[in-house]
């Protein structure tokens, strides 16, 4: 089955080409069927990958053509089948099915009903194209294609102008990561002249190497991460990047695309082996993140907004996994998260279409018992994410946090801080829970009227990604707590070489004492959030530390004063001054200097025969003279 | 015999073209045109297959006592890659602004004729005196037609192009002569004569006719410092006429860089390539940041092209191959995006009467076609992979990265910003012309026709094709 590896991609490209094509022909009215189809039929194939490669151990590559084959560069149009790959399939075609059916509903009625699975079937395509590529460039094929899908969606209600500049926004800042990813690329092409990862990962280990090289190719490929990933310090797209309808910010903005970042430096894993600085960095700027992040969710009222900067803290945990080179843990809660963060957007979407659009959560709640499927699995992934056992996010979670507390005395630092944003992770999710659906409708008797559950085909999903979200967790179960973490054989092979053992040297008294502390805190978060929000009040306003949270740090306007009003402003300069009365000055002051100089020339001309020949005598005269100076100088 | 066929073709169709009422001419051109794409494609084919090699050179005594021959062939990639550039992007032009040509329809498809007539030449000539006639007859249909066609303020903007490239063609043309006199015992203008006379000159020598001959080139093309005649002339001219200046005119500078310059001034242009590359990178940014300010669209694009054409010239300089071979197939690419993407401005120009962007807005809604291909196209310009934007400019940078100067690193990372400055141009562009709201002037605007259709349609194709499978043209190169 590996061999058709190719059909995976292959089924949302065709499904792209026949929703994109057919937009206005009886087709189209069933093109969100023809995706989510298209999707199902690669999630069928990847499972059948799934099942081959865990039980082979060798990576396989598949070789479809040749990219680029000159006499200075080979790139082979190739995609990589191992245990990574294959679980990243599941994770984007199963989620992304279910996404799918989900947007049937969601979307109906929309004018741009076909383009919009258009969009989605393109997503999946780059997406796979992105975790599939057996090398640097074909995964930064996928990388930038998610991009342009990510714009085209975010922006995907093209009337209001501010849906289309977040969607500029986004692609933008990504760009600016992509830079750092195409000079990684550069770095190691330069010196290895290949950019598989195969080949690199042996040449790499075999290379006595300048451990500043590694560095910096290190951390290139980070800050392409921390555009993609929305880190420190590009992180402010992806609140932005809500506009989109919200089937895409769960597909997209949370399940998926946003973790690429994680999927590659899991996959460029024998590079950040060699490069330990460049590992502290990444450990340093996810605890930036995930803390940072939680503090502005804890004060937001759009309730996307919340689960967006959710989405940005939880990806810096990720990150803090990847920064002390526990690989599987990242990809562990890249899966948990994946389930219930998908369903937490799934059901704010529910609870959207409820609400006649509505997305203010002050406007909102007693919506319990309206919503009852909405609510009981939006609770499920609120305890999931609070990390509370046996739910998915408390064994990913946890994982994450042994290793960091594991890793030294920075270690132990960045574990009090991931330990404080776990702990305003659970108070912010229980806030949000107990805004919109406890206490009174705060809302117009016209929504009231309307309030009704979403129908099968949006509650669907929700259950089964609460299904996941209370299961998931068991593929990774540590030994302390009697299991044997079947996650971590299967993904163990691929970073072997590099060297990295997946033990923490911690004692098993030292283990279960952190893991009641994270428990005893998740159970915190939910009792303060308990106490403050059971009966909210929408009139009480932000101040002080809170107003500077619900203002996001400041940081958009930060950026807005040093970045885009100068460049504005320096792109007006250039026009006006440099390039107007500058170089153009210069070249027209030549030319009015010649036309000046030509006006008065012709004066000379003055048909008098007697003044040329006066003229040519002194000509000649001159002449004579430099001759005669010339000469005398030899 | 073949390739005489390249240059008759477009004389004979072009002096006649002029002769003719209104009515035919417009039938001569394109026919004329579309026997020229025939005869480039077979010439193409038996450059890839080498084979029938006789038919693809020709050479003959044209003035024996200067040692100039009439000295024609395609036997390099690059000459064969802008022979079929420049054999496609005329039929396009025609087949696209049909039934929307300006008027004196026999005297615009006449000119554009002999234009394409020069254009094949250049590209085509083994000898220098032959290439610099080409040169200076590439160059006076497009000064006729931008003068003739196009805005009020053309006459003064033709003229200030007309002085910059003229001021190039007397540089060339004195570093010639120079060379010239340098060549063997028999003097002769042909190529290889004039690589010999080159190399064998000292350092000093090769310092100044490197600059002579590349600011002549530079204009051109043009580079930073030299480029204020382009935005103005693209802005002025009739549309058709700024596609053959923007997809073809501009390549003639870079051709004759990577032909002529290099491999004859190789030290001169060894001994100041930090210069030159520094100059490329400079302007790489500095029109992309004028880019961000402009609320023309005509000209917006313009200095996208310059900031395009900044990365290829700092790629030639970085020699290295792999800049080299990138800068190949991006002269090849950004013909064909940058045609499409002049189409587009001239549908949007014609059916608006304008070209203020803040006047347009909200397209989306009412033309879809147009959309998708001028977000597609957009794309192509700001490299995404798998349009055919892309894989040029990462093997331009990758070489300008792994090149010869001391200074590479820093180089790329400098012209990396043009990879982010671009996105935000070209998104901002897309953004105000296509999303938003309708405005009073675009409510009616009309999708594109089927004609118009059919065109950007072949464009598309094309850059998608070339972007997945780039392989196809980068095999051309291989075959050296």
């Amino acid at each position: 089955m590996t061999q058709f590896v190719w059909l995976v991609p292959l089924f949302p490209l065709i499904g792209f080409l026949i929703t994109g094509l057919n937009r206005k022909s009886a087709l189209g009215k069933s093109s969100g069927w023809i995706a989510s189809i298209a999707v199902l039929a690669s999630f069928l194939v990847s499972l059948l990958i799934f099942f081959e490669v865990k039980n082979s151990t060798s990576p396989q590559i598949v070789h479809l053509f040749d990219f680029i084959n000159t006499s200075s560069m080979v790139i082979p149009f190739a995609f990589q089948v191992d245990a990574l790959s294959s679980v990243f399939l599941l994770i984007i075609t199963g989620i992304g099915f279910l996404i799918h059916l989900y947007s049937i509903s969601y979307m109906h009625g929309d004018d741009g009903f076909s383009k919009f699975f258009s969009y989605l079937n393109l997503f999946i395509f780059s997406m796979l194209l992105l975790v599939l590529g057996a090398n640097y460039l074909i995964m930064f094929v996928g990388w930038e294609g998610v991009g342009l899908c990510s714009y085209l969606l975010i922006g995907f209600w093209y009337k209001n102008p501010e849906y289309t500049k977040a969607g500029r926004k986004a692609f933008v800042m990504n760009r600016i990561g992509d830079v750092g990813f195409l000079i990684g690329m550069f770095l190691l092409f330069n010196k290895f002249h290949t950019l598989e990862f195969l080949n690199l990962e042996t040449l790499i280990h075999q290379a006595t190497l300048d451990p500043s090289y590694m560095t910096t190719v290190a951390l290139c490929f980070f800050i392409g991460a921390t555009g993609k990933s929305a880190q420190i310090p590009l992180f402010t797209w992806l609140p932005d990047a809500m506009a989109g309808p919200t089937p895409v910010s769960a597909l997209i903005h949370a399940a998926t695309m946003v973790t690429a970042g994680i999927y590659m430096i899991t996959r460029s894993n024998f590079i950040y082996s060699h490069a330990p600085n460049a590992q502290q960095i990444i450990l340093i700027v996810g605890a930036a993140t995930a803390l940072i992040a939680a503090t502005i969710a804890t004060r937001q009222n759009d309730i996307k907004k919340v689960l967006a900067y959710s989405t940005v803290s939880q990806l810096g945990f990720m990150f803090m996994a990847l920064g002390v080179g526990a690989y599987t843990a990242a990809v562990f809660h890249v899966i948990t998260h994946a389930f219930f963060k998908a369903l937490l957007f799934l059901g704010s979407g529910s609870v959207i279409h409820a609400m006649s659009g509505e997305q203010d959560i002050r406007k909102m709640g007693g919506l319990k018992s309206p919503l009852t499927t909405t609510y009981s699995t939006f609770l499920i992934a609120c305890i999931a994410i609070a990390g509370i056992p046996p739910l998915s996010g408390f064994f990913s979670k946890d994982e994450i946090m042994m290793f960091v507390f594991a890793h030294g005395t920075l270690g132990k630092a960045i574990w009090v801080v991931g330990m404080f944003a776990a702990l305003m992770t659970a108070y912010y999710m229980f806030r949000l829970l107990f805004i919109t659906f406890w206490g009174s409708f705060r809302g117009t008797e016209h929504q009231k009227e309307h309030l009704h559950e979403s129908p099968i085909l949006m509650t669907l999903p929700l259950v089964v990604l609460a299904i996941l979200s209370v299961l998931g967790g068991f593929i990774g179960v540590p030994k302390v707590l009697g299991g044997n973490h079947a996650l971590d054989t299967l993904l163990r092979p691929l970073y072997v070489s590099s060297g990295i053992e997946n033990e923490m040297h911690l004692s098993h008294e030292m283990e279960y004492l952190l893991m009641a502390i994270a428990v005893l805190i998740g159970v915190a978060g939910i009792v303060v959030a308990w106490f403050e929000f059971k009966k909210y009040d929408s009139k009480k306003e932000a101040k002080g530390m809170y107003a500077f949270f619900e203002n996001k740090w400041y940081i958009d306007e930060l950026y807005e004063t040093i970045v885009s009003k100068p460049l504005n402003k320096v792109s007006i300069f250039l026009e006006n001054v440099v390039e107007k009365s500058g170089i153009d000055g210069f070249v027209n002051g030549i030319g009015k200097f010649l036309q000046f100089g030509s006006s008065k020339l012709r004066l000379l001309q003055s048909g008098l025969v007697g003044f040329y020949l006066f003229l040519m005598v002194i000509g000649i005269i001159l002449l004579f003279i430099i001759q005669l100076w010339y000469n005398n100088l030899n | 015999m073949l390739i005489i066929l390249l240059l008759l073709i477009p004389f004979l169709g072009g002096a006649l073209t002029l002769l003719m009422p209104e009515n035919s001419a417009r039938l001569t051109a394109i026919a004329s045109s579309i026997a020229i794409l025939i005869v480039a494609a077979i010439i193409c084919y038996f450059y890839l297959n080498n084979t029938n090699i006789e038919f693809i050179s020709f050479d003959r005594v044209w003035i024996g006592q200067l040692g100039a021959h009439f000295s024609i062939e395609v036997k390099h990639s690059l000459q064969a890659l802008m022979v079929l550039l420049t054999a496609i992007t005329f039929p396009f032009i025609f087949l696209f602004f049909i039934n929307k040509e300006p008027k004196n329809k026999n005297i615009f498809y006449g000119l554009m004729l002999l234009a394409e007539l020069g254009l094949l030449g250049v590209f085509i000539s083994k000898d220098a005196l032959l290439f610099y006639g080409f040169w200076e007859i590439a160059l006076i249909p497009v000064y006729f037609l931008s003068s003739l066609y196009g805005g009020e303020r053309r006459v003064p903007v033709t003229f200030k192009f007309f002085v910059y490239t003229f001021a190039g063609s007397l540089l060339m043309l004195i570093g010639i002569i120079y060379l010239y006199q340098h060549t063997g015992p028999t003097h002769s203008f042909s190529l290889y004569s004039f690589i010999e006379a080159g190399r064998s000159l000292p350092l000093e020598t090769q310092s100044w006719l490197f600059w002579v001959l590349f600011v002549a080139f530079a204009i051109k093309m043009p580079v930073f410092p030299f480029h204020t005649w382009q935005p103005d002339a693209y802005e002025q001219s009739a549309t058709p006429v700024t596609v053959v200046l923007s997809a073809l005119m501009v390549k003639m500078g870079l051709f004759a860089v990577l032909f002529w310059l290099i491999p004859s001034v190789t030290m001169g242009a060894q001994e100041w390539m930090n210069v030159v590359i520094f100059l490329s990178v400079t302007g790489i940014v500095y029109a992309s940041i004028l880019a961000i300010a402009q609320s023309n669209i005509k000209r917006l694009v313009a200095y996208s092209s310059i900031a395009h054409i900044g990365l290829m010239c700092a790629a030639i300089f970085s020699q290295h191959n792999l800049g080299w071979q990138g800068t190949l197939i991006q002269m090849f690419n950004h013909g064909i995006n940058i045609m499409g993407m002049w189409f587009l401005v001239a549908v949007l120009e014609n059916r608006l009467q304008t070209q203020d962007m803040n006047q347009m807005g909200g397209v989306a809604k009412v033309a879809p076609k147009f959309t998708i291909a001028l977000v597609l196209i957009s794309m192509s310009n700001i490299a995404l992979p798998l349009t055919c934007g892309f894989v040029g400019e990462f093997m331009m940078l990758n070489g300008l990265f792994s090149g010869a100067s001391s200074y590479s690193t820093a180089f790329t990372v400098v012209a990396c910003l043009a990879v982010i400055l671009s996105a935000y141009y070209t998104l901002s562009m897309v953004r105000k012309v296509a999303y938003g709201e309708l405005k009073e002037n675009t409510k009616k605007f009309n999708d594109l026709t089927n004609n118009e259709m059919f065109i950007i349609g072949l464009i598309m194709f094309i850059i998608l094709a070339l972007g997945f499978y780039p392989q196809w043209l980068l095999n051309w190169i291989n075959i050296i």
